[in-house]
């Protein structure tokens, strides 16, 4: 027999070499199904030079060996050791404490323009809603839904109107309350960016719409006296709320410049870029309007007085004006 | 080109191998996704009912609590999902990890959470919006204005199929694209299993298949098909030349050994016989 099948090189490079990969893919298996705390220190040491051993057996085999599975295989294995060598595992906590402590504020910072155009857009909208309802009160129905306010309407009287801001609730109900707010608002606020992909326009409209409807119902409310009372009833979660929608809408707008004007970059790898920072502020976003829920859901329902109202507004203002725009000296991070 | 090459990407390791990437088909893609819009839905039922079982037990008492576990529930469901099992180490949801595939970064740094969440975020413009628009047909508008909708939300559905790279809007949002690395399993070599006979071939028999028809061989002697093994093994005694008399197996084991071998010494000499036109 001439041609004896053992004494092909490739069969003996994969016999000698099987161990390593097997023992490679036993880590790997750990890893993968979160099992990562089982490796011992030994493991934990050999997968680096496991990773390179099949790198070099993956080349090898793609010089020398014409058995398309060993290929394959070895192929899937180095791209599995691949990811877990090079992917950073940081730890859960301490990726989430650098969000908060670093992260997070650096890049709202970084945002300040397009949060000053989002402010701007929602601003102008309170200020036409208020001016145009005042002018003419049926303008108040093109801006919020019928079905949506209430009673809350131009034709409804002061007595009422003044029951809806001071109404004192028992406590039951308004977690359920809270929690419906802050979901419902964190997917109107996650589609508010998403949007920003279409070159911001659906963005900038949402933002602008946003504030004609709190406008329009605080003519409804001026009209009778209270417009300081209504302001403080919005202010205590709206501070929170609103700021939130506007980081939200700078991260749209962010996103649509970009895609508009990508500067130096390609378009796709400004766009890359701008996408992942605006994630962090929506990550953000998402925590701030938890917080809302809250202060809306039980804060305002259980204070009802308008000075210790506008007491908390400026307690939220001062909070995360501070957290995102104090001085960092020297740790100031440029997104 | 074919099919498999037009997905394959570069992309080389530290180490200055280069890995080949494929991606994944947006066919996949597209199962990948309804998988996991089964299990979010299953889930949302199980969630309800055990929500539901729980206040009836408690005698309604704690229906405020499940009525907020729920809203939760739902929220986080809905937007959490996906971001939470792509940033796990498998980068994959389940139904990516049913069909073989991963989320990787295109520029190859390592999967950040908030690329994840950038990518997921854009499903709200590309499922979410064109749902809404699904469910708002009651209000008849205008056929115009339904037509533009229709082409808008199209645009954003079928945003993968545009480009050469299957990215979704999320994907491009995120710098992300989702391969096709599925695990695999060792296969035994089939040169080294013998059919118990000694075939010997001359080297003018083995001149002519090349390394194409090695693997096609390949495939069906791990397949093992006695009707795939008779038509193939008949194929090719008629084309080296060779006499009937043994049996099909152990000839295209023989064979397979033999071509390998002999594919294989030319390679170590430089010479690549991609097939049987390749001189």
């Amino acid at each position: 027999m001439t041609e004896a099948p053992l004494t092909l090189k490739s069969h003996r490079f994969r016999m000698e070499r099987e161990a390593d990969w097997r023992r490679l893919e036993e880590i790997l298996d750990l890893v993968e199904t979160g099992k990562r705390r089982e490796l011992t220190d030994s493991e934990i040491i050999a997968l680096p030079v496991l990773y390179r051993s099949a790198l070099s057996s993956l080349s090898m085999a793609r010089a020398i060996s014409l058995d398309q599975s060993l290929i394959s295989y070895l192929s899937s294995l180095a791209t599995r050791a691949y990811f877990c060598v090079y992917g950073t595992r940081m730890h859960m906590m301490h990726r989430i404490a650098q969000f908060f402590a670093r992260d997070w504020p650096a890049t709202v910072f970084g945002l300040w323009r397009e949060t000053a155009v989002a402010g701007s857009l929602v601003l102008a909208g309170i200020v036409a809603g208020f001016l145009l309802t005042h002018a003419s009160p049926d303008w108040f129905y093109s801006f919020l839904p019928e079905g949506m306010t209430q009673g809350r309407e131009p034709g409804a009287t002061t007595a009422f109107l003044r029951q809806t801001l001071f109404e004192n609730h028992r406590p039951q109900g308004l977690a359920f309350f809270a929690s419906f707010l802050f979901s419902h608002n964190a997917q109107i606020a996650i589609l508010a960016f998403a949007l920003g992909f279409v070159c911001g326009l659906p963005t900038a409209y949402l933002l602008f719409q946003n504030g004609l409807s709190l406008g329009a119902l605080l003519a409804v409310y001026a009209e009778h006296g209270l417009g300081f009372d209504f302001m403080g009833w919005i202010l205590i979660h709206g501070v929170t709320e609103l700021f939130a929608v506007t980081l939200a809408g700078a991260a749209g707008l962010r996103l649509g410049w970009t895609l508009v004007f990508p500067g130096e970059e390609s378009r796709a790898v400004a766009l890359a870029r701008a996408g992942r920072t605006a994630a962090v502020v929506m990550i953000g976003v998402v925590v701030m309007l938890f917080c809302a829920g809250l202060l809306e859901g039980f804060g305002r329902q259980l204070i009802t007085s308008t000075f210790l109202r506008y007491g908390v507004a400026a307690l939220t203002a001062v909070l995360w004006g501070g957290f995102f725009y104090e001085y960092r000296g020297g740790r100031r991070v440029r997104v | 080109m074919s099919e498999s090459d037009a997905l394959t990407r570069p992309f080389v390791t530290p180490e200055g191998v280069d890995l080949e990437l494929e991606l994944a088909a947006a066919s996949e893609r597209m199962t990948a996704f309804l998988i996991d819009a089964v299990i979010i839905t299953l889930s949302m039922v199980a969630l309800t009912l055990a929500l539901l079982f729980l206040a009836a037990i408690t005698g309604y008492r704690s229906a405020e609590a499940m009525a907020v576990l729920w809203v939760l529930g739902a929220f986080v469901l809905r937007c959490f999902y996906f971001v939470f099992f792509e940033q796990s180490a498998r980068a994959a949801t389940p139904g990516k990890r049913v069909l073989g595939l991963r989320v990787v970064m295109r520029d190859g740094t390592p999967l950040s959470l908030d690329a994840v969440f950038a990518r997921n975020a854009m499903r709200e413009l590309e499922i979410f919006v064109p749902l809404l628009f699904m469910a708002s047909q009651a209000n008849k508008v205008e056929a115009a204005a339904e037509i533009a909708a229709l082409i808008w939300c199209g645009v954003f559905v079928f945003f993968p199929l545009f480009n050469r790279d299957r990215l979704r809007i999320g994907d491009m949002v995120a710098g992300t694209w989702v391969v096709h690395a599925p695990k695999r399993v060792m296969e035994p070599d089939i040169a080294s299993q013998t059919g118990g006979r000694n075939i010997t071939f001359t080297p003018e028999q083995l001149e002519v298949y090349g390394i194409k028809e090695l693997s096609v061989l390949e495939e069906v002697l791990r397949k093992r098909d006695p009707d795939v093994m008779r038509a193939v093994a008949a194929r090719i005694r008629a084309k080296i030349g060779y006499p009937d008399g043994d049996p099909d197996e152990a000839f295209l084991l023989a064979f397979y050994a033999a071509l390998r071998k002999h594919l294989e010494s030319r390679l170590l000499l430089g010479k690549r016989k991609r097939d049987k036109y390749d001189k």
